[in-house]
């Protein structure tokens, strides 16, 4: 009997919420299958089976949670399908897997699906397939908005309403990227006469939000602006771009410029680059530059290790990979862990100006917004130039604000002057 | 029934339906049963309009018994049926046709005086305000006016004043060589050779016909595929069995010319480049039929048309002017009864306050060609564009019990299906009755239906709608019978 124990899930998280089984009690593995999904509030984690065999316990159901190293469930290496009598499919203490796909005509029989509830045909209309999908997937049909004629619920909208909660989903987002994230699917038109739809929070929604407050409540949370004159790195940008292009195969943006900076400002000022840990202030010499990234898996942010020791040409290199981890649902526990600091740039939807909220236990963010064409005074006279509002949230516990402003400040400065990035 | 007699102030009514085509014949019943008082006006001597008269009815009559006269002649003795001197009485066969046309335009009489509808047998003319005038003639531009023989102050009108079929220039209707649908149902005498312009349902359907009765027919399409806007695959297998059947299909050759010999007609055709001269007894012109708005003066009234002079319309059917309505042929969307029929209706319980509104997604198409041919939904290609990810599976009818035993097993049922969700987004069939097997089809996109609906319902063995069912279960991957 082999044991499959809840994998070391990355630096400060010991537990996890086991969010999908993909093989049920008596299934036949083979080396390689994802046997179940596991979510933490940063990442889902898959865990693979290292062994071919037959499933034969389950020992956690979904929803459950569970710490590092704990048994998930135990492989018979020695069984294969058919012989094992000690596992019943109606003993399984787990509810059916949610979510798995439609069997394909090769799988042996499912033997859940007959003992599933069945909707009451009075209550609620739904199509023959869409009562299957509704009953593997323990979905409440009196939860769901028909899109049929006369309101009868189709397969469709189980299966749509799957993709806008299921953990699958999110394991690997569609589009997740630095650019604006598409808009996400509208939820299915409700009934005519119905004027609200509810819809169960996923896990990730749920972790998300209770880290957001978290942070609001756990910090003096304070947010200083000032604005930046783009003129001199846009003609850099302008002028190198093509060429680095060409030469290094890399789109030069200006997160790049932004990290540099802020990795500057931070060694100016390290209280920003700084943790607080109970009574004590953590002072960290390095910079793993934290950059936020919307998808339609929700909010992540994923750093950049040593930012700080890194050239201009790595750290772009570096958003370019991590992007692409992102948008292939490859973002490992160490991307996602270990950051010091974060940037957000909420300029790429178009804000003009706001406040972000710190990634707690961080105590600096800083946010970029839209660069905009707008009439400055230049030696007194009227310039046009184009000006983005930055925003350093930070935690007023342990940054007093004339650092916080003076950090702004020094990044302002960088920016304004980028040759002054090499003096240093 | 009856007239209503001419005097001098309008008679007030609810509804007054421009036309007594199935759209408007349909409309003015639903408009009747909802206790609206409702008139109806038609020119012509019945009612029906060109489905009833000149179309679906008595094609359908003439491909029936076209298809009897085929299977005595071919079919027959392999079932071990052995017929000899088996003949053609043709003047029999159009005139039972005939019969059945005056079944059904009398049985709309009678549905109107059911309903307690009024026909007002006259030309009828929109005027401002919802006046309808009905004038015993056609009204001649320029000409003396028209005897009026009554006038109506609609609280809502509907517009049903359908289609005509469009004309060659050099190939104007006479209807004795140069034929229209009204003249293709009506050839007194089998061609030796008939010439059809237009590879569309009406050439194809009348093209069979006047074939099985032992005409030489040659099809003639501007476009390099015959049925344009169906399903390519679907296509591809009905120019192959026609042309087994023996319709010479010139696919992608255009008409240049054409004109009246002096025992018959010729057209002259360019394909590549070449052209012919092809000759023939009479020369059906079914390349399309366009709008047609008689006593609908658009302009003075202010009534918002497109190009073609369809009149525009949402989908509760409502013109830009007040308590204006139109359906069917003169509006937007494909010519088809049944839609002109469903508008009908539409228009009808919006004018009496119900909240209905159309469902263009589900309209399905026919061709009453043998084997026939039925599709509803998206064409493969229209998907693939869309950039959605789709299904498809097919089932062949020769893997049918039932079809095997019919002896028809030419054909196939497709499903296309959005690969995530399984949503039903195309049907198309080919194949013995599909025009009936598709009715199904219709029904689960209404319901906004996935192929697991039907291929987990239970269809009755043997019949061929089994292989409906089986291509619904091709679309999971999971047939049975292939």
């Amino acid at each position: 009997m082999i044991a499959i124990k809840v994998p070391t899930l990355g630096e400060s998280i010991v537990e996890a919420t086991v969010s999908r089984w993909l093989k049920k009690e008596g299934d036949a593995i083979a080396i390689g299958d994802t046997l179940v999904e596991l979510e933490t509030d940063k990442i889902t984690v898959e865990v693979p089976a290292m062994h071919a065999g037959v499933l034969k316990k389950i020992a956690h159901g979904e929803g459950d949670v569970v710490k590092v190293d704990e048994l998930l469930a135990e492989i018979d290496e020695n069984a294969s399908v058919g012989a094992s009598s000690g596992a019943s499919a109606a003993s399984a203490p787990v509810a059916p897997p949610a979510g798995v796909p439609a069997p394909k005509p090769a799988e042996p029989s499912k033997p859940a699906a007959p003992s599933a509830p069945r909707p009451a045909p009075a209550e609620v209309r739904a199509s023959p397939a869409a009562q299957r999908v509704a009953a593997e997937q323990n979905v409440d049909l009196s939860t769901v908005q028909g899109t049929g004629r006369g309101g009868v619920i189709s397969k469709p909208d189980i299966i749509e309403r799957g993709q806008q909660s299921a953990p699958v989903d999110v394991v690997r987002p569609k589009e997740p990227t630095f650019e604006p994230a598409p808009a996400a699917e509208p939820p299915a038109p409700a009934a005519r006469g119905t004027r609200e739809t509810r819809e169960k929070m996923t896990t990730r929604r749920r972790r998300i939000a209770e880290h957001l407050l978290e942070s609001q409540h756990a910090t003096a949370h304070l947010t200083t602006f000032n604005e930046i004159d783009m003129s001199a790195v846009s003609a850099l940008r302008e002028r190198l771009k093509e060429r680095i292009e060409k030469e290094q195969g890399v789109k030069l943006s200006f997160m790049p410029f932004f990290v540099k900076a802020a990795c500057l400002a931070l060694k100016s000022y390290p209280i920003v680059n700084a943790q607080i840990d109970g009574d004590s202030i953590v002072y960290k010499h390095y910079v793993n530059m934290g950059i936020a990234v919307a998808s339609d898996a929700g909010l992540v942010v994923p750093n950049l290790k040593d930012a700080d020791k890194k050239g201009m040409l790595q750290i772009s290199r570096d958003i370019v990979a991590v992007a692409k981890r992102a948008r292939d649902g490859k973002l490992t526990m160490d991307d996602l862990t270990g950051g010091t600091f974060t940037i957000t740039n909420g300029g790429v939807f178009g804000s003009l100006v706001s406040t972000p909220i710190l990634n707690y236990p961080q105590v600096g963010i800083l946010g970029l917004h839209k660069t905009q064409d707008r009439p400055v005074a230049i030696g007194g006279k009227v310039e046009i130039r184009p000006m983005m509002y930055v925003a350093l949230s930070y935690d007023h516990r342990v940054i007093d604000g004339q650092q916080a402003v003076l950090f702004l400040v020094r990044v302002k400065e960088l920016m304004e002057d980028p040759g002054s990035m090499l003096i240093d | 029934m009856g007239t209503s007699a001419t005097s001098s102030s309008p008679t007030s009514v609810d509804v007054v339906v421009i036309g007594g085509g199935p759209g408007g014949y349909v409309a003015a019943i639903r408009a009747a049963q909802l206790g609206l008082s409702t008139v109806c006006v038609e020119y012509d001597k019945t009612l029906g309009g060109t489905c009833v008269n000149v179309g679906c009815i008595p094609s359908k009559a003439l491909l029936t018994s076209s298809e009897h006269y085929e299977f005595a002649q071919h079919a027959a003795a392999s079932h071990g049926i052995g017929l000899s001197g088996v003949t053609l009485d043709l003047s029999t066969m159009l005139k039972r046709k005939d019969d059945v046309v005056g079944q059904n335009t009398r049985g709309i009489e009678y549905l109107f005086k059911k309903n307690k509808i009024t026909w007002a047998k006259g030309f009828g003319t929109l005027k401002a305000g919802n006046v309808v005038e009905v004038t015993r003639a056609k009204p001649d531009a320029g000409g003396p006016p028209a005897e009026k023989i009554a006038e109506y102050q609609a609280k809502s009108v509907i517009i049903a004043t359908g289609s005509v079929p469009i004309e060659l220039p050099f190939l104007k209707f006479d209807e004795e060589r140069v034929l229209s649908n009204v003249g293709a149902l009506a050839i007194p005498k089998v061609p030796n050779h008939l010439i059809v312009i237009g590879g569309g349902v009406i050439g194809l359907e009348l093209g069979s016909v006047w074939k099985r009765l032992g005409a030489k027919v040659t099809v003639v399409e501007l476009l390099p595929a015959i049925l344009p806007g169906m399903d390519d695959e679907l296509v591809k297998e009905a120019d192959r069995t026609f042309k087994k059947q023996g319709l010479d299909i010139r696919t992608g050759t255009k008409v240049i010319g054409g004109g009246r010999t002096e025992t018959g007609v010729y057209i002259e055709v360019e394909k590549d480049g070449k052209t012919e001269r092809i000759e023939g007894d009479h020369v059906l012109v079914s390349v399309g039929r366009r709008p047609v708005t008689s006593g609908i003066d658009a302009k003075a009234l202010g009534l918002n048309v497109g190009k073609r002079g369809e009149i525009l319309v949402d989908d509760q059917m409502r013109t830009n002017l007040p308590n204006v309505y139109a359906i069917g042929d003169c509006v937007p969307g494909p010519m088809l009864a049944h839609k002109a029929e469903d508008e009908g209706v539409i228009a009808a319980e919006v004018i009496a306050g119900m909240h209905v509104h159309m469902h263009y997604k589900s309209i399905p198409g026919v061709v009453y060609t043998w084997p026939e041919i039925a599709a509803v939904g998206l064409t493969e290609k229209q998907v693939k564009e869309s950039g959605r990810e789709y299904r498809t599976g097919k089932f062949p009818f020769s893997a049918n019990g039932r079809a095997r035993s019919m002896g028809e097993t030419t054909g196939f049922v497709k499903f296309i299906a959005d690969a995530k969700t399984d949503e039903l987004l195309g049907a198309h069939m080919i194949g013995p009755n599909v025009s009936e097997l598709i009715s199904e089809v219709v029904l689960a996109f209404e319901y906004r239906g996935s192929s697991e609906d039907i291929g987990v319902t239970v269809h009755a063995h043997p019949t061929l709608s089994e292989v409906t069912k089986e291509a619904a279960l091709a679309t999971l991957g999971r047939a049975l019978h292939i």
